[in-house]
């Protein structure tokens, strides 16, 4: 059998293919993060836990409801997306005015509050969601087995972004979110709803968060605190991109976590933190991030 | 400056005879830990305006490091103290030089992501034994004159390295460094126009914090006797934020007041709510964020009309 450093390729290629999964929810996180960061100013701390909830909202579907996994892509989202845009008017709203480290304080709270309602209703301990019959079982490639759901996982993500890169960059609502990133109070003089389009934009990126947390949630334990180491590493993902870079997050999240996977080929016990040694260097290498612009 | 007196008056006679007055004296040395730990991150929030999503890093590498010294290698109280800042000091050192290229919610991105760096150290090294942390640290004894045993000695030990490093960070504030570091809190361009080298000023406070808080962790690990891996997580990191927060951040005395709040609200509340209590937290977190930014002690200042950081 062939093999690199000493491992067995089929191995290697495992190790990629899950780490291109892992890829796949960093790109969706992160692209959210950066959509709001871009608009609002706020780095959304919450958004690991809408991710959690995400997740819990398809199980709870599931499990309460009898709601399967298909209608749970489309209502978990929204569901937890209009969450999100209560939050926006409630809280959120009130703190454009201030220093931006507020807005990482307030949705700090939120994750806190978010992770203590589940951990009390469910639990500390992982629940399983059981893969769509669907996209049950592999594919043979001849050299490895590609289990469906994996590849699944990739494709519908990676379809999202690049929806979303094409909303934001190629759509006339996207030429108005752009403009209102720029300048917000010109874009309102001209008649343009920035406070509505605002509050949107935020539950459209909590609502990407939660998508992924129902991609998520047949590959890994569903529980309340999914999300809490989760949103740093997103954090160093959007910093390497460079904030508020659309294509950075995504191509950051898919990059970062083929690298990830192939260190835990090479060298396992810094995979938990090959993100952030990356991120050091990048920070020193180009302080403003790989595309992101100079500040 | 009369009433300030007697306010510190007040609070070293209660602080002095505490003990006698029937509270626990370990739970009393936590608060004064936490205490010290929340004024070292206030050098940093409240006086330079640099908010470190990550400082729980140098308080737990500090209690760990002291906790294995001491155990492990038999090293003394003091020695094993010095080791464990020692080593904050040096980690504050090289996150601290990374971080300052970056402002505002930057640099508390990045200030976070490498604590967690810190965390998965000690998640994966040996001598912090993993998940079970380190258990049955000894106290030891002040240079072999004075046995820490005792619960009331050494809350007098923790009480007086408290009352140091209080009176330290006062006097860092008040001192021409303290001024440089307020200018680059209220204008940071400013400051760099006028000729001063804003990155090392803010590294030199970075680290001086860091070791602060180091000293903290270590105090807290020989007055508990164990370190685990909560000490290090980005829990305590957010703790400490919500403490000088609540208590009102750039005051001297704000913090010691919102770590005495939050340390007794989660003492007695996990034991009547359970998890229920990071709700509560979290709810104080977004009251104080909304509308109370100014903290306990803040609003008492401006009431009485004195300007936040010159008290």
């Amino acid at each position: 059998m062939t093999t690199v450093f000493g491992v067995p390729v089929p191995a290697i290629l495992g190790q990629l293919m899950l780490g291109l999964v892992n890829g796949s929810f960093y790109a969706l996180l992160s692209l959210g993060l950066a959509v709001i960061f871009g608009l609002l100013g706020v780095v959304n701390f919450a958004h690991g836990a809408f991710y959690m909830l995400g997740a819990f909202a398809a199980y709870i579907g599931l499990q309460v409801l009898g709601i399967n996994y298909w209608w749970a892509l489309l209502l978990a989202p929204l569901t937890v997306g209009l969450l999100g845009v209560l939050i926006e008017r409630l809280f959120l709203r009130h703190l454009y005015q201030v220093e931006p480290v507020y807005g990482l304080l307030l949705t700090f709270g939120i994750a806190l509050i978010a992770e203590g309602v589940m951990r009390s209703l469910f639990g500390a301990s992982g629940k399983s969601y059981p893969v769509p019959s669907l996209l049950q079982g592999g594919f043979n490639l001849g050299f490895m087995m590609l289990p469906i759901y994996r590849a699944w996982v990739v494709l519908a993500s990676v379809t999202v972004c690049g929806l979303t890169w094409f909303l934001i960059e190629r759509t006339r609502l996207g030429a108005r979110l752009r403009a209102a990133t720029e300048n917000a109070r010109l874009v309102q003089a001209f008649g343009i709803n920035v406070p509505v389009m605002v509050m949107c934009t935020y539950g459209a990126g909590v609502a990407l968060a939660a998508l992924a947390g129902v991609l998520a949630a047949p590959v890994i334990q569903v529980s309340p605190l999914m999300g809490s180491s989760l949103v740093i590493v997103v954090f160093a993902v959007v910093v390497i991109g460079g904030m508020g870079s659309i294509v950075g997050a995504i191509v950051s999240g898919l990059l970062l976590g083929l690298i990830e996977g192939l260190t835990k080929v090479v060298y396992p016990e810094a995979s938990n933190i090959v993100v952030f040694i990356i991120m050091a260097v990048v920070l020193i290498w180009r302080p403003a991030g790989l595309f992101g612009k100079e500040p | 400056m009369r009433a300030e007196i007697a306010v510190y008056v007040v609070l070293a006679v209660l602080a002095l005879i505490a003990p006698f007055l029937g509270l626990y004296p370990v739970f009393l040395m936590k608060l004064l830990c936490f205490a010290m730990f929340a004024c070292a991150f206030n050098l940093l929030l409240g006086f330079t305006k640099m908010l470190s999503f990550g400082h729980a890093a140098y308080f737990g590498a500090s209690a760990y490091i002291t906790g294995w010294l001491v155990t492990a290698h038999g090293w003394g109280t003091l020695e094993g103290i010095l080791g464990g800042v020692a080593v904050s000091m040096l980690l504050g050192g090289v996150i601290g030089a990374i971080a300052v290229r970056r402002q505002g919610i930057y640099f508390a991105m990045i200030t976070l992501a490498l604590a967690q760096v810190v965390y998965f150290v000690c998640l994966q090294a040996q001598f912090t034994g993993g998940e079970n942390g380190l258990q049955g640290i000894p106290r030891g004894s002040l240079l072999g004159l004075l046995s820490l045993g005792n619960d009331r000695t050494m809350y007098y030990f923790v009480l007086a390295v408290f009352v140091a490093v209080f009176f330290f960070i006062r006097r860092i504030v008040h001192s021409p460094f303290g001024q440089v570091l307020k200018a680059i809190r209220a204008n940071e361009p400013r400051a760099v126009s006028l000729g001063y080298k804003v990155d090392r000023y803010k590294l030199t406070a970075f680290v001086l914090s860091a070791s602060l808080a180091g000293l903290a962790g270590s105090l807290k690990a020989l007055v508990l006797g164990f370190t685990t891996l909560s000490d290090v997580s980005q829990g305590n990191s957010g703790e400490v934020i919500l403490m000088t927060l609540l208590g009102g951040s750039g005051t001297f005395l704000g913090p010691v007041v919102g770590a005495n709040v939050v340390v007794t609200l989660q003492e007695y509340l996990s034991d009547l709510v359970g998890s229920w209590v990071s709700v509560i937290i979290g709810a104080i977190f977004v009251v104080c964020v909304l509308i109370f930014r100014r903290g306990v002690v803040g609003e008492i200042q401006r009431r009485f009309g004195q300007r936040p950081g010159q008290g």
